[in-house]
């Protein structure tokens, strides 16, 4: 099962490599990872996502709670909530398929950010599935370079993680 | 008044009211190592090697309950005490170590001697700081301290790069601290008490199986209580003997691989279990998959993490082991139920059973001395007292097995990482600690070897400390696994070229033994516990063949023992629910 864990960390030298280090250690997988500090800057937001089965994400959560520097911890895929990945990608775009990109990038309420004579740059935020759903829709289209955040997300309603 | 960095550290260490550290100097550390030779609170015990440093405050930590400090120098200073650090971590021992590192503008650089030391150690400390500004110094260390010796304890690494050791400023030692990622729970939740107590009072096959954490918690006495209040079998386990008077008839004895038939047999039968301060360790457990198949389980551990990471547990109780039991016991006390006496005189008759069989048996008309004999004789001539810390293989589980202890913090071995050359450096620290107590290391001579430049600190510091030798010229317990599992090829388990180990020691200026008889055996230890000031080495020429018994091998369960030849008959098939 796929879980996403929302971790409220000390915003320290070495905070990202014992969570890392304890997935590793530990032979968890990770399949993304993002952090940046938050509002408070004494604070960082972590989001992963991992898979396991429900013991191995109960090791998760509790191993994660054992470092010192993790302050507090959401498992956001327990309750309600809002995941949205970012997606940045340099396409080829000549001929027809510059009006046919551009269309589609509409559909997907994406963005074009930057142009050249043949190429696009584009941007899109979204679920994991919609991102998807764009990179195979742009099918025909020549990919030059696709890169993408991981997710970041948070509860609906008023749950919240906060120091 | 404006203090160096230096002079901090050390006023930290006595302002935490730390008699001894364990130590070797080097560059980055020489600002400390001068802070230090100007006062005398705190003492600096200079060991031979640094990974003697670790294992030597480790052991200082196991003895007291008081945190063992370790003062290191960078590069080769810090990988050195890696071992000792790692054995801590494995057995949750409260360690605070300070290793110097190169000046902050040269950190990445690849200076001399530098190694990231944060990174090394991550995984195997509790949590280890880099202090970058002379200001966080204070506060780190009292960090360092807080975190260390609290929740479950461990090791915690300080490493304070040179330049900051030299840079000054106002000095004040924090009281206290509060961490708003870091507060570990003490008390049991109360409803979980409740039931735990419904669940043991029905019980008709109960165990009660303790590790180290009911040492550290310092809850043998509560344990006592409850142990007899309800009248049920208690094992304990590698970490946690002493927690249990050895020679209670409650007690089973120590569970697992090289645990009794009885204790294994009842761990296996049992109905209810009750945990406490231990983990569920492969080694405890034997095959998961046929652990305890009928059991219903209570986990008491302070570290949640440790609750249902291997098996599956009805009743969770995270807390401390000594508020939890005491509360249990509180709890019990006010109930009118008591166990069923039908049901528990049943059992109790069946574990006489197993230990009818005897697994602790060994041939005692043997011409050789066997170990098992020596351990026996140590209990005697020491009346049972002595802090008695060991090494890793064979001599480890026969004094787990035979020496017998009534009181936590006596027995000191490396149970989760199984160090080899952890038993002298850790004698030295509970020497130290306990000047006046006899302090036994029971060895072999294959780990004797991997710390045997101690004996050199043994010398400078006058450590009294008596050194059982069980000699069998190999690497027993590797041996023993050939025997068993490799069709008795003894792949390099033999140990070739020992050195004449009398001579060794008297060349460190100490006094050593040779027994080779087994009708000296008495003699020899009475000789070396007469000489109070002087540390012996006993030299101990051991049967090569004896093997360790009785023994759950890999992938077996605990019902699945191999028991020694001279063992009695195992009792019938039995019929469970
Ligand atoms: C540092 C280290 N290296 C290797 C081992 C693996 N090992 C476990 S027991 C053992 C043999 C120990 O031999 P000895 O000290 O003579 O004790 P005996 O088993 O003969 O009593 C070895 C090599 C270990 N535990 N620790």
């Amino acid at each position: 099962m796929r879980h996403i864990i929302s971790i409220l960390l000390e915003n320290e030298a070495g905070a990202l490599s014992r969570v890392a280090g304890l997935f590793s250690a530990r032979g968890y997988n990770i399949e993304s990872l993002t952090v940046a500090p938050t509002e408070d800057s004494t604070l960082s937001r972590m989001t992963i996502v991992t898979a396991g089965s429900d013991d191995v994400i109960e090791q998760i959560v509790k191993q994660l709670n054992k470092l010192v520097d993790v302050v507090k911890l959401q498992e956001l895929t327990e309750g309600a909530h809002i995941e949205r990945e970012l997606m940045l990608a340099k396409v080829k775009a000549t001929g027809d398929a510059r009006e046919e990109i551009k269309r589609l990038v509409d559909i997907f309420r994406g963005r074009i950010i930057d142009v050249t004579d043949s190429t696009y740059t584009l941007e899109l935020t979204g679920t994991v599935e919609k991102l998807d759903a764009f990179v195979k829709a742009l099918d025909m289209t020549e990919i030059i370079e696709v890169i993408r955040s991981g997710v970041t997300g948070i509860a609906r309603g008023e749950r919240a993680l906060s120091a | 008044m404006e203090l160096t960095g230096a002079d901090i550290v050390v006023k930290c260490l006595q302002d935490e009211g730390i008699d001894y550290i364990f130590g070797y100097p080097g560059g980055a550390a020489l600002h400390i190592y001068d802070a230090l030779y100007r006062q005398d609170k705190v003492k600096h015990i200079l060991v031979r090697h640094e990974q003697g440093a670790s294992h030597a405050a480790d052991g200082y930590a196991r003895a007291t309950g008081k945190p063992g400090v370790v003062l290191v120098t960078s590069g080769p200073g810090i990988t050195n005490a890696v071992t000792g650090i790692a054995t801590a971590y494995m057995d949750s021992i409260p360690l605070v170590v300070i290793s110097g590192q190169v000046p902050t503008h040269l950190i990445g650089d690849d200076a001399f001697q530098e190694v990231d030391a944060v990174g090394i150690t991550r995984p195997c400390v509790k949590h280890n700081f880099l202090v970058k500004d002379v200001k966080d110094l204070a506060m780190t260390m009292k960090k360092a301290f807080f975190v260390a010796s609290s929740g479950r304890p461990g090791p915690v690494l300080i490493d304070v790069p040179k330049d900051v050791t030299a840079n000054k400023t106002e000095y004040m030692y924090p009281r206290s601290v509060k961490m708003r990622s870091y507060a570990p729970v003490v008390r049991g939740h109360p409803k979980q008490i409740r039931k735990a107590a419904d669940l043991l009072l029905n019980a008709k096959r109960p165990i009660i199986y303790t590790g180290g954490g009911v040492v550290s918690a310092d809850a043998e006495e509560t344990l006592r209580e409850l142990v007899q209040l309800l009248g049920y079998p208690c094992t304990n386990t590698l970490m946690g003997l002493g927690a249990y008077p050895y020679n209670d008839s409650l007690f089973l004895g120590m569970l697992g691989m090289h645990g009794t038939y009885e204790a294994n047999m009842a761990m296996h039968d049992c109905d209810v279990m009750l945990a406490v301060g231990a983990r569920f360790d492969d080694r405890i457990t034997g095959d998961l998959s046929k652990f305890s198949p009928f059991a219903k389980i209570v986990h008491v551990d302070i570290d949640p993490s440790s609750i249902g990471k291997n098996v599956k547990v009805e009743i969770p109780i995270v807390g401390d082991a000594k508020s939890i039991l005491e509360d249990l016991v509180k709890e019990l006390h006010s109930r009118k139920q008591q166990p069923e006496p039908g049901a528990l005189k049943q059992w109790w008759k069946q574990i006489d059973e197993w230990r009818g069989i005897d697994c602790l048996n060994y041939d005692r008309n043997s011409e050789k001395i066997k170990p098992q004999y020596v351990v026996e004789k140590l209990h005697e001539v020491t009346q049972g007292k002595a802090f008695v810390t060991s090494d890793v293989g064979q001599h480890q589980m026969w004094a787990a097995q035979f020496y017998g202890f009534d009181k936590t913090r006596r027995w000191i071995n490396s149970g989760g990482l199984g160090t080899m050359g952890f038993g002298l450096p850790s004698a030295m620290g509970v020497q130290l600690a306990y000047p006046d107590d006899l302090v036994c290391c029971i060895t072999g001579e294959a780990s004797i070897i991997m710390c045997i430049q101690e004996l050199s600190t043994c010398k400078q510091y006058d450590l009294p400390i008596k050194i059982i030798n069980l000699n069998n010229r190999y690497m027993g317990m590797v041996r023993q696994w050939q025997e068993f599992f490799y069709d008795r090829r003894y792949s390099h388990s033999y140990m070739d070229a020992l050195p004449d180990f009398v001579a060794l020691s008297e060349s460190f200026g100490h006094r050593g033994l040779l027994v080779e008889k087994p009708s000296d055996v008495e003699g020899a230890l009475k000789e070396a516990f007469a000489m109070r000031d002087q540390l012996v080495f006993l030299d101990f020429i051991t049967d090569q063949a004896e093997n360790v018994y009785p023994m759950i091998a890999a992938g077996k369960g605990h019902n699945e023992m191999h028991l020694n030849p001279g063992s009695g008959e195992p009792p019938q098939e039995r019929e469970l629910a």
